[in-house]
């Protein structure tokens, strides 16, 4: 496995997109200070170690740590009307589009100085994970074959065996998710195969998911024997089911998705969230090298992520997207 | 002499000034053109972003749509991490973008404020027609400036460099070009100050042409100063003559007066007129002498002199007088006694010497000249019985006229020692006056160098 994990998190998420959930979750220090708010799309019980190594340097700050989709965050802070200090998310778009519109800080410190430059934009959107997207399989719909290592190699397994796979391939409806549409608009910028694939899935009936987790689930059980654009990190993070699937990086190329936080504007804890963030940062890079493989395509951060937020591009994408999904 | 000012400090002062104003005028002519580069080069990437924008608008079926591309907004991430903000509108309605973001009719880029930062900002328009009228769509593109402010503190920060450099330089080449402005003055002026004092030579020192005049001036100078001394010595040669000769007839007059005269009180008024007269001619003779010795002092005309020579010359002279008194003159010489130094001014100041002891010496008596020579100096010892110095003013008698206390009747001027210190002096050497070791006389030493 190629791809890199925040030391010490196990990603183990559920429906990072979805709307349904905001949790939020007190980790109260003994004798607390300052009170740190925490906006995130990572599950509460996955972030939670972090937030504990946090508070053992620290442990005059309390933490409350909130649960939410990306769009909810980006909504929360765009719109205004609540208040957080961090903002974490996976939403490499909606984080630049936040730090764009002006609700980011900028921050400097001897922890941001370890990120790499592609891993961070305007000194306020700093990557702390690189999470690539991947092809999962059902182990056992593959046993006597080979395994499709590229989208070409996938594409003409699916073209000469269309009569095996039909209602058994899924991939995310980009309509409902973020991460998704993500992925998707990255891999139309990459490849053509991208469009040649979907309509592919599209003849082949796909399933439309929510969330990288179902896609696994139904992996798993055989309802589907492939998942395109499933997050690795969450389909490695299963050990439970690890006898069940295979994850592939595609070797053409994987898109990589980098999981951001930044300090909001307006924060009346300047200090903790700077220490927040100096320990989320050198967590994740003081241990890990900047990775030179080359088919990993990682999504640049920058004003370019702007271009699919665009209110006409995104209808736009979504028309030909839906017309060649859904035949 | 009335010093005011420095040519070198004025040159280096303003040549100095000049290319700290030069610099300044670099640094702002540098910062100035650096910036418009800086934000021409912004409004081109802007005016890029926009026209790419503006190329993917398209009509259909009545509606506009826009595809930005990806890089119409990823370019602009490419030179910085500036913010970006866009927006398309179909006349006054916004199509997609920051809906509020400031439009202009007026100018196709502009600086205005958005969102508490000030932003750079292009637009570009075409028509396109919706349903048989014509619209016009509009495309405003706009960047934060962190980059640009960057990049032009970067630019000042090498605009102070390059102004330094050049202010370092230029005071370096203003402080050899004002040194070797001054330098022919200094040259001009050390050899002046080199010569002689009998050097009245024309200054030939090569000199640049602004300094001809000057030099001209000088050498005009120095050639009227030539004349006019060479006058003076004619004037005096001329005033000698003519004062002493007057008075030598009016004496020869009274002598033979004297004669022919028998009353006591007119024999007594002529000797008394005969002695005033020969007082009156030995002052002049010797105030001449004496202006003549101060000019010849500043003008020495250095030849090979035999002092034994001169010294015999003056002793035969004074014979007659001598003789008059009874007074006889022992003389020892070494032999070669020879010096540098100036035939007449020598004679003089011998003469005086040998003069004053006749003179104070009583009758019968003797007077020892010795004239003595060793390595370096030649000494004449001049000894004799008269009444010697008085020991209370003894150092005060080389002044202009003045006399001992002691000399009672003597005729003098108080002079001749005045003419021989000077002369001595003139020559580096030494006249020492002392009471003779032998009795109450006078020694009087004269040391010159061999």
């Amino acid at each position: 496995m190629r791809y890199l994990i925040t030391a010490g998190l196990i990603l183990w998420m559920t429906a990072v997109n979805s709307f349904e959930i905001e949790a939020r979750t007190e980790f109260s220090a003994a004798n607390s200070t300052a009170t740190l708010n925490i906006i995130s799309t990572t599950d509460t019980a996955v972030f939670a170690p972090l937030i504990h190594s946090f508070q053992q340097v620290h442990p005059q700050i309390s933490v409350i740590y909130t649960a939410a989709s990306s769009s909810q965050i980006y909504a929360g802070i765009a719109e205004g009307g609540v208040y957080f200090d961090i903002a974490i998310s996976s939403a490499m778009d909606l984080q630049t589009k936040l730090a764009n519109d002006g609700f980011a800080q900028r921050y400097t410190s001897d922890a941001t100085a370890l990120v790499p430059d592609w891993g961070q934009w305007r000194g306020s959107v700093f990557a702390f994970t690189q999470e690539p997207a991947t092809i999962v399989l059902n182990r056992a719909a593959f046993a006597n074959q080979p395994i499709p290592q590229t989208r070409a190699e996938l594409i003409t397994l699916l073209r000469n065996q269309p009569k095996k796979y039909i209602g058994r391939t899924g991939t995310y409806d980009v309509r409902s998710s973020g991460l998704g549409y993500l992925f998707a608009t990255q891999d139309s910028r990459t490849s053509e195969t991208y469009w040649r694939l979907t309509e592919l899935m599209g003849q082949l009936n796909a399933h439309l998911y929510c969330c990288s987790s179902d896609m696994i689930e139904d992996v798993s059980t055989g309802k589907i024997a492939i998942a395109y654009n499933v997050l690795g990190s969450y389909a490695a993070a299963r050990d439970d089911l690890a006898d069940k699937i295979t994850i592939i990086e595609p070797e053409d190329y994987a898109t990589v998705m980098l999981r951001t936080a930044l300090i909001l504007k307006g924060t009346t804890q300047q200090r903790p969230a700077e220490q927040f963030m100096d320990h989320l940062l050198s967590q994740a890079w003081a241990r890990n090298p900047d990775d030179q493989d080359k088919n990993l395509r990682r999504i640049p951060l920058g004003p370019g992520l702007l271009v699919f937020l665009d209110r006409l591009k995104r209808q736009q994408f979504l028309k030909e997207w839906t017309s060649a999904i859904l035949q | 002499m009335n010093i005011q000012g420095s040519i070198y400090r004025r040159l280096m002062l303003q040549l100095v000034g000049s290319a700290a104003i030069l610099a300044a005028i670099l640094f702002v002519l540098f910062q100035s053109f650096a910036r418009q580069l800086a934000v021409e080069s912004q409004d081109t990437t802007l005016q890029a972003s926009a026209s790419a924008i503006l190329e993917s608008v398209s009509v259909q079926k009545g509606v506009v749509v826009a595809d930005i591309p990806y890089a119409a907004l990823a370019m602009l991430g490419n030179v910085s991490d500036d913010r970006v903000f866009y927006q398309i509108s179909k006349g006054d309605l916004v199509l997609t973008g920051y809906d509020d973001l400031p439009r202009t009719s007026a100018a196709p880029s502009w600086t205005a404020n958005y969102r508490g930062d000030p932003i750079r900002l292009v637009q570009t328009s075409r028509s396109l027609p919706i349903d048989g009228t014509l619209a016009t769509v509009t495309v405003t593109v706009g960047q934060t400036q962190d980059g640009l402010a960057q990049k032009l503190s970067e630019i000042s920060r090498t605009a102070i460099l390059i102004g330094a450099i050049f202010f370092a330089v230029a005071t370096v080449l203003a402080i050899w070009t004002a040194r070797s402005s001054v330098r022919p003055l200094n040259t001009v002026a050390a050899a002046v100050a080199r010569r002689g004092p009998a050097d009245l030579r024309p200054v030939t020192t090569p000199v640049p042409s602004e300094m001809a005049p000057l030099t001209i001036a000088l050498n005009d100078f120095i050639a009227r100063l030539d004349r006019s001394l060479t006058r003076s010595e004619d004037f005096i040669t001329e005033a000698a003559h003519r004062v002493r000769t007057p008075l030598a007839t009016v004496r020869a007059q009274a002598e033979v007066t004297l004669r022919r005269v028998d009353r006591e009180e007119n024999r007594m008024a002529l000797k008394q007129m005969i002695r005033a007269v020969d007082e009156s001619s030995r002052a002049a003779g010797q105030l001449l002498d004496h202006a003549m010795v101060a000019f010849r002092t500043d003008h020495l005309k250095q030849s090979e002199l035999d002092l034994g020579a001169i010294l015999n010359e003056i002793v035969a002279r004074q014979g007659p007088v001598a003789d008059l008194k009874d007074i006889s003159i022992e003389q020892a010489s070494d032999p070669n006694c020879v010096i540098m130094g100036d035939a007449i001014l020598i004679q003089n100041a011998v003469t005086n010497i040998i003069d004053n002891a006749v003179k104070y010496s009583p009758h019968e008596t003797v007077i020892t000249v010795t004239l003595t020579r060793t390595s370096n100096s030649v000494t004449l010892t001049v000894t004799d019985q008269g009444p010697g110095f008085q020991a209370d003013n003894i150092d005060s008698l080389t002044d202009r006229f003045a006399r001992g206390t002691n000399v009672g009747q003597t005729v003098g001027s108080g002079l001749g020692l005045t003419i021989a210190n000077e002369v001595t002096k003139a020559h580096n050497g030494t006249l020492t006056l002392n009471q003779s070791t032998k009795g109450t006389g006078a020694c009087v030493t004269l040391s010159l160098p061999a």
